[in-house]
């Protein structure tokens, strides 16, 4: 038995372990939703900062406001997003790791109705705003509160949009194990979505 | 299974963060614990559901700097209008 094959046998335990996963040098997807994604994160970096100094200005009044929020609602909200986050990154999984398109269609559903949930929620939230004469006039707190929350809103929308084009790709097997990179980078659009709401949400609804 | 246990994590997170909203918590004390948690979920949103978690270089840390920017950002704005 020479040097290298002792090596190897001394060493076989160690190989019975799963190999740790290689890491890389650019993030899963295409790179360019990264590029895209970095670009609407600092437009709602804008968002914050300028939500949180004009609360600097006359924070009595957005103290009072946010009295009028349902915090409850709020948190649902948040859960339903991660919620949704959970199930795309299990469907990517499913797909990218083990090569199953029906579980990751499946997931992909779970998502897309977590995110019509949040959807359904805000608008409920919205028609008691409205029905309370609030509007974007109404006082500088309402203004961020209805701007901020409905651009997100938007964003929520695309990216069930995006959803529901993966779950019809996925459902015929489009995805697969080596050849997922439009399954990568929409989950990558939808995760910044979720990411954006779990700052939005302690900002506007929590801190005081 | 960094997925599962990083969900679990996020939905506790999210618990405590409504609780602190829920008891009326200011300050800087309870400014300060609201960021932590939400730099903690943002965190575990990119590390472990974005992927980049096993991406090495500039990429891994973008995402997270971008979070503690925000949160600092905050931070300072919230001092302001307390200190007014």
């Amino acid at each position: 038995m020479n040097a290298h094959s002792l090596d190897t046998t001394l060493s076989a335990p160690a190989s019975l372990a799963a190999p740790a996963p290689e890491a890389r040098s650019t993030p899963p997807g295409d790179l360019a939703i990264w590029f895209f994604i970095l670009a609407e994160l600092l437009v709602f970096a804008v968002f914050f900062a300028a939500y949180a100094f004009a609360r600097a200005q006359d924070v009595a009044l957005f103290n009072a406001m946010q009295d009028h929020l349902d915090r409850n609602a709020g948190g649902i909200n948040t859960v339903l997003l991660i919620t949704a986050s959970w199930c795309v990154a299990r469907a990517v999984r499913a797909v990218c790791e083990h090569g199953r398109s029906a579980t990751g269609a499946h997931w992909l559903a779970a998502a897309i109705a977590c995110g019509g949930g949040f959807l359904a929620l805000k608008c409920v939230e919205y028609a008691g705003k409205f029905a309370a004469g609030i509007s974007l006039s109404t006082n500088t707190f309402w203004m961020f509160y209805l701007s901020l929350t409905f651009f997100h809103f938007m964003h929520v929308i695309l990216g069930l949009v995006i959803l529901s084009i993966l779950w019809l790709q996925t459902r015929r097997g489009g995805y697969g194990p080596g050849h997922a990179n439009g399954l990568e980078s929409g989950a990558a659009y939808w995760h910044m979505v979720d990411l954006v709401w779990i700052v939005l949400f302690p900002l506007v609804y929590v801190m005081r | 299974m960094n997925t599962d246990r990083s969900f679990i994590v996020l939905l506790a997170a999210t618990a405590a963060t409504w609780f602190i909203g829920e008891s009326g918590a200011a300050g800087a004390a309870a400014m300060t614990a609201t960021l932590v948690l939400m730099l903690a979920k943002g965190r575990l949103v990119v590390l472990d559901f974005m992927g980049l978690r096993a991406v090495r270089g500039y990429w891994r840390l973008l995402l997270p700097g971008w979070l503690l920017f925000v949160a600092i950002v905050i931070a300072l704005a919230f001092r302001l209008g307390h200190s007014t």
